[in-house]
């Protein structure tokens, strides 16, 4: 079973079965930033904490970056992006995804908040 | 703007709304940047048919008097005497020191008569500078009882044909006075995204009947202005205060083309406007940071701000525009450079987060410009 958890900055990060954590931005997000023209990755097997800038995301009006919500090593990156960045807005919390994570504590991640919780939240902004 | 200014609405504000824009403020209105579709898909579309455009929002005036075309040629280097009835012509109020106040277009409605189109954010210092320099007897009208909405791409002539037929056969830069739906306007064959196309000012109480009515035909969708900016910088034209200021001159800006033969060093109407000799002096040596646009190499695209180098990691230019071409499915970019690194073909490096991305000087425009000239 998947539990996917987000951050106030919109990213979303689930833990796998493996104990792995995948990241990516919410659908909120991808509408914010509309059309995404380039997605530059971090390389796998860099360490990166928890708060830091792991990517950075362009549309075709401006750039932003994504922050990890746990500390973790990268252990795949989603080379799919490279070229079809435009997944990020047809399919942000799936095939839209931007890297896998070994985190240091995946446990980090249930203080996120869940589905509902980030539901109430952008219904405010 | 001053932020305790009240943001305004153009006369298009509601039907935006209801065409799911989305609304942030410009150059001191709420405007949409884009609808449902996105920048992307409205870009295309603008080149393939055709894109509405809400562009309410520029300043519209009206000049009167004796010898206004005279009067006005203190103000901008171009031949205002020598320009037909009906005919536009691109022009900037220069400072004395040679810098840009503000790009414009100066169509001529009459012997004593010219309507002007400028920029949103220039239109209190644009009036202020009319105020103070043309002389009494020019009456100075702001037209704020006005809309401007622009009809571009490839489909427009044919609606234009259905709208009013007297406007499909202007050419380039001219325009005519007619009628659309009953409702007096006047049509020029003109924009602000390389395409044909053309802008209509109407009265601002029937802009949003009209709007929607140009939305009926197929071909045309309503762009916001995202693509707006990406159909301007794909054709290689400058956005004020941002591709020029009053730090640029029009030589530096690549605009030397805009200043008239009788208005340049050995003309009959030699000079006589503010700057000239700092002008004339760049047109001469060409001793100047010039305009140039910048190709990528990578897919990163190269934002406004970003500082260009050369070889040896030395500041020689500044991105001044950047972002993604959709036309051309790459980033795309224009910036200052320092004479020597000017020439289509050069490469320099672009510093964007600690890194040092290739980008390629190229000419402009990067999509050919595909007007309607007869």
């Amino acid at each position: 079973m998947s539990d996917t958890r987000f951050t106030e900055d919109h990213e979303w990060a689930r833990i796998e079965e493996d104990g792995s954590i995948t990241v990516g931005i919410s659908n909120y997000a991808q509408e914010q930033l509309g059309d995404v023209v380039y997605v530059e990755l971090p390389d796998v097997g860099k360490i990166i904490n928890a708060g830091a800038e792991a990517a950075v995301i362009e549309s075709v009006k401006a750039a932003g970056d994504v922050k990890l919500p746990v500390t973790g090593k990268v252990i795949e990156i989603n080379e799919r992006l490279a070229d079809e960045p435009e997944l990020v807005n047809s399919s942000p919390q799936d095939e839209g995804w931007f890297m896998k994570l070994e985190p240091e504590n995946a446990q980090a991640i249930t203080n996120l908040m869940d589905e509902s919780a980030y539901g109430e939240y952008i219904d405010k902004l | 703007m001053n932020s305790r200014e009240k943001i305004l609405r153009t006369p298009l504000y509601d039907l935006h709304v209801e065409l799911n824009g989305k609304m942030t403020p410009f150059s001191g209105y709420e405007m949409p940047v884009n609808y449902s579709r996105g920048i992307i898909k409205e870009h295309l579309h603008t080149r393939s048919h055709a894109g509405l455009f809400d562009v309410s929002h520029m300043g519209q005036v009206r000049l009167t008097g004796v010898n206004v075309a005279r009067s006005l040629e203190y103000l901008v280097p171009v031949d205002i005497e020598a320009l037909a009835l009906n005919k536009q012509v691109y022009a900037v109020f220069s400072n004395e020191t040679g810098g840009i106040l503000d790009d414009l277009i100066i169509t001529r409605w009459g012997e004593d008569e010219f309507f002007l189109v400028f920029n949103a954010a220039c239109k209190k210092q644009d009036l202020a500078h009319l105020e103070k320099h043309l002389p009494a007897e020019v009456n100075i009208e702001f037209l704020h009882d006005r809309a401007l909405i622009a009809l571009q791409g490839p489909a427009a002539m044919d609606v234009m044909a259905q709208l009013a037929p007297a406007a499909k056969d202007l050419v380039f830069m001219t325009g005519c006075f007619t009628s659309i739906e009953g409702v007096e306007c006047y049509v020029s064959r003109s924009g602000y995204t390389g395409e044909d196309g053309f802008e209509i000012s109407l009265p601002a109480d029937q802009a949003d009947r009209i709007a929607r009515f140009i939305l009926t035909f197929d071909e045309v969708e309503a762009i916001g202005l995202g693509a707006r900016d990406s159909l301007r910088l794909e054709a290689g034209f400058c956005l004020y205060g941002h591709d020029m200021d009053v730090h640029t001159s029009p030589i530096e800006a690549g605009l030397q083309w805009l200043i008239s033969k009788s208005r340049r060093l050995g003309g009959d109407k030699q000079g006589g406007f503010p700057g000239a000799d700092v002008i004339f002096d760049q047109m001469t040596s060409l001793n100047c940071k010039l305009r140039v646009g910048l190709l990528a190499l990578g897919k990163a695209p190269i934002r406004e701000g970003t500082e260009l180098v050369n070889d040896n990691s030395e500041k020689i230019g500044v991105v001044t525009s950047g972002g993604f071409g959709p036309s051309l499915n790459a980033p795309v970019a224009m910036g200052y450079v320092e004479r020597e690194y000017a020439l289509a073909g050069t490469e320099l490096k672009a510093l964007v987060r600690d890194k040092q991305l290739p980008v390629r000087v190229s000419d402009l425009p990067f999509i050919p410009h595909r007007y309607f000239r007869g």
